[in-house]
């Protein structure tokens, strides 16, 4: 599993029921379900991640997350994961609104814009920056709402959400020590767990 | 063990079932109806396909639509010039793979193509049943199901599936017969029909009751066939099979020939399409059993018999779904799916929904897609994983 996936693993609580936006190829699901008793649903919009769900046995619901969560009842269940997909919505602070009307906790993670290597690329090179986790170019980019660890702190706090866990990813691996001391420059996933106040 | 009905075809298409059979299974306990009425005796006509294992747990229901019927896959003969209507969809390595599965189609009561329906005898009264054949429902086709698979001796289907009418038995079998359907495959269904959809149906059913001809439904009486009312609501209903964009790149606004002839006549390619399904559908199918069939349509409406909340009709079922709609579907579209999917999941069903991308409408159901077909293989191949299935040939 990805790195960001398996930290993800270890913060949803045995039995939880949870919903999974842009779940994939229901990797994250399947380990939940087969070793932690969890249960819930997957959202995704690629064909091809819809059908290897399916060959896996994790239920999965074909949904553009661009249309909000209206058809999921408030508080409906334990935890909203939504990995990597934030920075591609059209509008990122609704969907936080609503992942945290359907569910108590949201778990996210988005690729820190503010990440040295991007920072190396735009301050001194002049390029947007193109890497691992951010590997478009700035034409045909999904990415259209990128942020920083502290750009989402900022917004946690405009909407008076507690942020309970924060956490690093870089590449394939968990977050180097200097990651932990300065995760705005030496994250390059930001991983965060939020609660309403 | 009922024996394969897939003879050996020396010739037969890769991925065919080949030459195949029709049953016949008779019924003496009387079925009572949703409508009041009792039929006292009744006959269902069904095919199978593969084997049926040991365990007898690898049958798979197929439930058909409209105007189907039970021959769903391979020939009835060597000269056959078409398959049965799923046939893409049933046979060796197919999405439905006859190699694991052992399938069973049949033609539900009320219908015209073997099973006990208004151009059957009526023993009570020694004329054919005709007009007075009772108005079938969906929860009595599943009911007669049922009756079939304890025939059988199918304990529990590995799968119900069905699309359009054919999804609606497989809903109800989920909730009338929850224990008997390991598995649900809904496609291109929904949980109710529209005014809109009801009022498709109301026009083709004044077609067929307004044609001089058809005598209040005992025209075989008279010797003849309401034929211009049955090719009428099968131009209307063909209408709302595809989708405009289908009928568009089919037949544009091409003429059959160079000029406009400034009369009535069949002077577009779409009315000679559209007259040529009417005229060959009004020799094929039976008038009443048009009428019956689109009844059951339209009374369909699980959630009206729970304070109109389709997740607590849905409540009873056990079973993972499979529901599958089609972008371009206008009689049955994408919504009405999603109505469905909302409904489980609220019902925290176990549920999994894929809308495909398709130009051909309704009909889409019916047809090969790669994704479609890619996904329901998924689907039956976990299906077949999950129950220990193994393959019977």
């Amino acid at each position: 599993m990805r790195a960001d996936l398996e930290l993800i693993y270890d913060w949803v609580p045995q039995g939880a029921h949870v919903l999974d936006l842009a779940c994939g190829d229901g990797a994250l699901l399947e380990s939940l379900a087969r070793n932690k008793d969890v249960t819930g649903y997957g959202l995704e919009i690629d064909p091809d991640g819809i059908t290897q769900c399916v060959a896996r046995g994790v239920n999965v619901i074909e949904h553009n997350l661009d249309d909000g969560l209206a058809s999921f009842c408030d508080h409906s269940y334990d935890q909203v994961i939504m990995t990597q997909a934030l920075q591609a919505l059209r509008r990122p602070d609704k969907m936080l609104d609503e992942m945290l009307r359907v569910a108590n906790e949201g778990i996210i993670t988005f690729p820190n814009f503010a990440y040295w290597r991007h920072r190396v690329y735009l301050g001194l090179r002049g390029y947007m920056p193109v890497s691992k986790s951010l590997p478009h170019a700035w034409y045909d980019t999904p990415n259209i709402h990128l942020s920083t660890f502290n750009d989402f702190e900022q917004l946690c706090r405009e909407k008076g959400l507690v942020i309970v866990d924060r956490a690093v990813g870089v590449g394939e691996r968990r977050g180097h020590w200097t990651s932990k001391w300065w995760p705005n420059l030496f994250g390059e996933i930001a991983i965060f767990r939020v609660r309403r106040r | 063990m009922p024996d394969s009905d897939t003879l050996a075809f020396a010739d037969r298409p890769t991925g065919s079932v080949g030459l195949v059979t029709p049953h016949i299974a008779q019924f003496d306990t009387p079925l009572a109806l949703a409508c009041g009425k009792v039929l006292p005796e009744y006959e269902l006509i069904y095919e199978t396909y593969g084997t049926l294992n040991a365990e007898r747990s690898n049958a798979v229901l197929i439930c058909h639509a409209l105007s189907g019927h039970h021959h769903a896959a391979g020939y009835h003969s060597q000269d056959d010039r078409k398959p049965g209507w799923w046939d893409d969809h049933i046979g060796p390595g197919k999405s439905i793979d006859t190699n694991r599965f052992f399938v069973v189609s049949l033609n539900n009561l009320g219908g015209c193509h073997g099973s006990t329906g208004p151009v059957s005898h009526n023993p009570e009264t020694g004329r054919q049943w005709g007009p007075e054949f009772p108005i079938v429902t969906v929860s009595d086709w599943v009911a007669s199901q049922a009756r079939l698979a304890d025939h059988l001796g199918i304990e529990r289907w590995a799968a119900a599936v069905g699309g359009s009418l054919g999804g609606m038995q497989v809903l109800q079998w989920t909730i009338t017969y929850p224990e008997r359907v390991a598995n649900a495959v809904v496609i291109a269904a929904t949980p109710r029909l529209s005014a809109q959809n009801i009022a498709f149906n109301e026009v083709a059913r004044q077609a067929i009751r307004s044609d001089p001809d058809f005598f209040g439904g005992w025209y075989a009486e008279h010797d003849t066939v309401p034929k211009r009312g049955l090719k009428l609501a099968r131009m209307i209903g063909h209408i709302t099979y595809l989708s405009e964009d289908a009928m568009g790149s089919k037949f544009g606004r091409d003429l059959r020939s160079d000029d406009l002839n400034f009369g009535f006549d069949v002077e577009f390619q779409v009315e000679s399409y559209l007259r040529y399904q009417g005229d060959t559908f009004s020799t094929a199918f039976d008038a009443n059993t048009y009428l019956l069939m689109t009844k059951a349509l339209d009374y369909f409406d699980p959630a009206s018999l729970a304070d109109g909340d389709l997740a607590k009709a849905l409540a009873p079922a056990q079973c993972p779904f499979l529901i599958v709609s089609f972008t371009t579907d206008w009689r049955f579209p994408p919504a009405r799916s999603r109505e469905l999917v909302d409904a489980l999941t609220r019902a925290g069903k176990a549920v999994s929904y894929a809308n495909i991308e398709s130009p051909h409408g309704h009909d889409a159901f019916l047809l090969p897609d790669p994704r479609y077909q890619a996904l329901f293989s998924a689907f039956m191949n976990r299906t077949a994983r999950e129950l220990g299935l193994e393959e019977t040939r």
